[in-house]
C-alpha cells in the first residue's frame, strides 16, 4: 500500500482568547500554540496501523510554515517514512478547493492507493478538503471516516453519521478517505522513532517545484472572498457565581439544592 | 432564473429536520434572487416524503428510483451534476451534514463552481450573495461572499435555523432519474446501529457531563462522586468519549445523543456548536470552565469560570451536606 497522508498545524483556540487583528480577515495568533489537527493525527494513525497491516508506505504532505516541521517529525517519529511540506504565501488558503488543488497537485504523478487526511480542521473547519482532493485526483472518496478495512482493490470503511449510526461502504482504490476521530488511538511517538524521524527524508517546495501554477490557486482563482471577520456577540443569560473556589461551590451547591433543582 | 435548489435530506423512511431548517432561508432568498424554492428528493417509494416537504409550501420535485434506494455520494453527485447543467438554480443547497460533506466538495470541483459550507446564514444584497459562517471553535464568525457564479453551492449548519410551521402545500412534481446506470465502485453495504450502553442518557433527569477540561482518566472519580452525591448519570463531549474516558454511548451531541434532562452540569466543555445541539433541550444548565470565553456560557443558567478541579470536590461535600 502507498498512502499520503495530509496534515495541518493548526492553533489551539478551546481555551485561548482569540482577537481579530486590524486587517479584519485575520486573527491574532502570536499567543496560541499550534499541534497537528485534532482529526489529522487520527489520520496519521490510521495511515500507520494500515502500512503496519498491508505493509508499503507513507508520506506525509502538509501546507504550512517552517515551525510545522516539528509536527511532521512527529508523524514520522510514528512510522511514517517521509514527508513533503509546502510553503507558499501565494496559496488562497480560505479557500479549501484551492488548497485541495494544492495538495492534488502535490500528489499527481505520483503512484498512491490511499490518501488519508482529517475530515475536518479545528480551525476553518469547512470539512471540504478532502473530498474536493478526490476530485481533483479524479479518485473515489469517502468522508467521517472511523473505521477502515483494507480488502483486495477496495476499502471497506465505516462512515459516521448523526446521532452514532454507521454507515457501511466499500469503494475502490485508489480512493481518498477523510478520517473522523475517536475511530483509533493515536500513539505516542517512542523516542527511537523520534530519533530516527530526524534522518527521515523532509522536502520543502513550493508552487513552482511542483509545477502549479500560481494564478490557479490564489485568491483571483478563488471564487470566494473572505470579506470579514468578527467576534459573534455574547448572548449569555447565565447568572456567574463570583468569589473564591470555594464560595462559588458552596454558593452553587445552595442554589441547587434551594432552587429544587435535585 | 433565481431559485434555490435544497436537497432534502432523508434516511431510512425519513426526513431529517435539517431538511424544514433550510426553509427558513430557502424561499426568502430565493424571493431576493427572483425565483422561487425547489425542494429536491432523491429516493425510492418516497411519495410520502414529498407529500410532507410539500406542506412547507415549496415546490417539490422528486426523482423516484430504486437505485437511490440508500445515500451514495457518487450517485448524488452524477444526478446533482446532470440537474445543474438542466436547470441551472442560482443556489443548491444542502445540510452540512454527513450526507452534504461528502458530495457537495466533490460536486464544487467537478463543476467548477464556489462552495461555502456550514452556513449559519445567508443574505443576498446587491447582487451578491454572502454567507456567515463560523471559525475557530465558534469564537470568529465569518462573512464569505461569494464571487458571480452561475450558481452557489452552500451547506447549512444543522440546528443553526428554526424550521418553519407547514404551510399551504406545493406542487409535487415527478422528475426523470438523471442517473443510467449503477456505480459500481462505490456500493452501500448496510447501516449499524450506535452501540447500547448500560444506561440511556436520554432518559436521565439528571447529567453530569465532561469534557477535554477533566485532562486525564484518573480524574474521572471525583467526577463520579459529584454524580453519586446527586443521583445523576454520567455523560460527555466528544473529546471526553474520544479520549476513552467515557463510553460512547454516553456522548452528548450530534453525532452521539440529544438529551433533555431537568438538570445539566457541563464541567470542563467548552460546548462546540454539536455538542450544544445535543443538550440545549435541558431545563436548567449549570456549567463549570476556566475559559471565560466558552461558547457553553452562552446556555447555561448558572456559570462558573474557574477550573473544574477547584470547584466539583467543595461542591459535592456542600450537596452531600445540604441534602442530609
Amino acid at each position: 500500500m502507498k498512502t499520503f497522508v495530509c496534515i495541518k498545524y493548526v492553533p489551539d483556540t478551546s481555551e485561548a482568547e482569540v482577537k481579530v487583528n486590524p486587517d479584519g480577515i485575520t486573527v491574532d495568533q502570536s499567543r496560541f500554540s499550534f499541534d497537528i489537527n485534532d482529526a489529522d493525527n487520527y489520520a496519521v494513525e490510521e495511515s500507520v496501523l494500515i502500512k503496519e497491516d498491508k505493509g508499503g508506505e507513507v508520506t506525509v504532505l502538509s501546507i504550512g510554515p517552517k515551525q510545522s516541521e516539528v509536527m511532521i517529525r512527529m508523524a514520522m517519529a510514528k512510522g511514517c517514512d517521509q514527508a513533503v511540506r509546502v510553503e507558499d504565501d501565494r496559496i488562497a488558503a480560505h479557500d479549501p478547493l484551492m488548497v485541495a488543488r494544492v495538495l492534488a497537485g502535490s500528489i499527481k504523478g505520483q503512484e498512491f492507493d490511499l490518501v488519508l487526511t482529517g475530515c475536518y480542521a479545528a480551525d476553518d473547519g469547512h470539512m471540504a478538503t478532502g473530498v474536493a482532493l478526490a476530485e481533483e485526483l479524479g479518485v473515489n472518496h469517502a468522508s467521517m471516516v472511523n473505521k477502515v478495512e483494507v480488502l483486495d482493490g477496495k476499502v471497506k470503511v465505516h462512515r459516521e453519521l448523526e446521532g452514532g449510526l454507521a454507515e457501511v461502504v466499500e469503494i475502490e482504490l485508489p480512493a481518498v478517505l477523510t478520517i473522523q476521530t475517536g475511530g483509533n488511538e493515536p500513539r505516542y511517538a517512542p523516542i527511537r522513532g523520534i530519533r530516527q524521524a530526524q534522518k527521515k527524508e523532509l522536502n520543502v517546495v513550493g508552487l513552482d517545484d511542483l509545477g502549479i501554477d500560481p494564478a490557479e490557486v490564489g485568491v483571483d482563482a478563488s471564487q470566494v472572498v473572505l470579506e470579514q471577520l468578527y467576534i459573534p456577540e455574547i448572548e449569555a443569560k447565565a447568572e456567574f457565581i463570583e468569589g473564591e473556589p470555594e464560595e462559588k461551590a458552596e454558593k452553587l451547591a445552595s442554589i441547587l439544592v434551594k432552587g429544587g433543582l435535585l | 432564473m433565481g431559485n434555490v435548489l435544497v436537497v432534502a435530506e432523508h434516511r431510512r423512511g425519513e426526513l431529517r429536520d435539517i431538511s424544514f431548517e433550510m426553509m427558513a432561508v430557502a424561499p426568502r432568498l430565493a424571493a431576493d434572487m427572483g425565483g422561487e424554492a425547489v425542494a429536491l428528493l432523491l429516493g425510492s417509494g418516497i411519495d410520502d416524503l414529498a407529500k410532507k416537504m410539500a406542506g412547507y409550501g415549496v415546490k417539490v420535485k422528486v426523482v423516484d428510483d430504486p437505485l437511490f434506494e440508500n445515500f451514495n455520494a457518487e450517485k448524488y453527485q452524477k444526478a446533482l451534476s446532470a440537474l445543474l447543467d438542466e436547470q441551472k438554480p442560482a443556489v443548491l443547497m444542502t445540510g452540512h451534514t454527513a450526507q452534504g460533506v461528502d458530495f457537495m466538495p466533490s460536486l464544487a470541483v467537478e463543476k467548477k463552481l464556489p462552495l461555502v459550507t456550514e452556513a449559519i446564514d445567508l443574505l443576498y444584497e446587491d447582487g451578491t450573495l454572502k454567507a456567515t459562517r463560523q471559525m475557530y471553535s465558534g469564537k470568529v464568525n465569518a462573512t464569505v461572499a461569494f464571487k458571480e457564479a452561475e450558481t452557489y453551492l452552500v451547506t447549512i449548519r444543522e440546528g443553526a435555523l428554526e424550521a418553519p410551521d407547514p404551510a399551504a402545500a406545493g406542487e409535487v412534481e415527478k422528475v426523470d432519474s438523471p442517473l443510467k446506470e449503477d456505480v459500481p465502485y462505490r456500493q452501500f453495504v448496510e447501516y449499524i446501529e450506535a452501540e447500547v450502553g448500560d444506561v440511556d442518557i436520554t432518559q436521565s433527569e439528571i447529567l453530569v457531563s465532561v469534557g477535554r477540561g477533566l485532562k486525564e482518566d484518573k480524574n474521572l472519580p471525583e467526577i463520579e462522586a459529584l454524580a453519586e452525591a446527586i443521583k445523576a448519570d454520567i455523560a460527555g463531549s466528544r473529546a471526553a468519549t474520544d479520549a476513552g474516558w467515557i463510553p460512547h454511548d454516553r456522548q452528548v451531541g450530534t453525532s452521539g445523543k440529544t438529551v433533555k434532562p431537568k438538570l445539566y452540569i457541563a464541567l470542563g466543555i467548552s460546548g462546540a456548536f454539536q455538542h450544544i445541539a445535543g443538550m440545549k433541550g435541558a431545563k436548567t444548565v449549570v456549567a463549570v470552565n476556566k475559559d471565560p470565553e466558552a461558547p457553553i456560557f452562552n446556555e447555561a443558567d448558572y456559570a462558573i469560570v474557574d477550573d473544574l478541579f477547584k470547584i466539583v470536590p467543595k461542591l459535592t461535600e456542600k450537596l452531600k451536606e445540604l441534602k442530609g
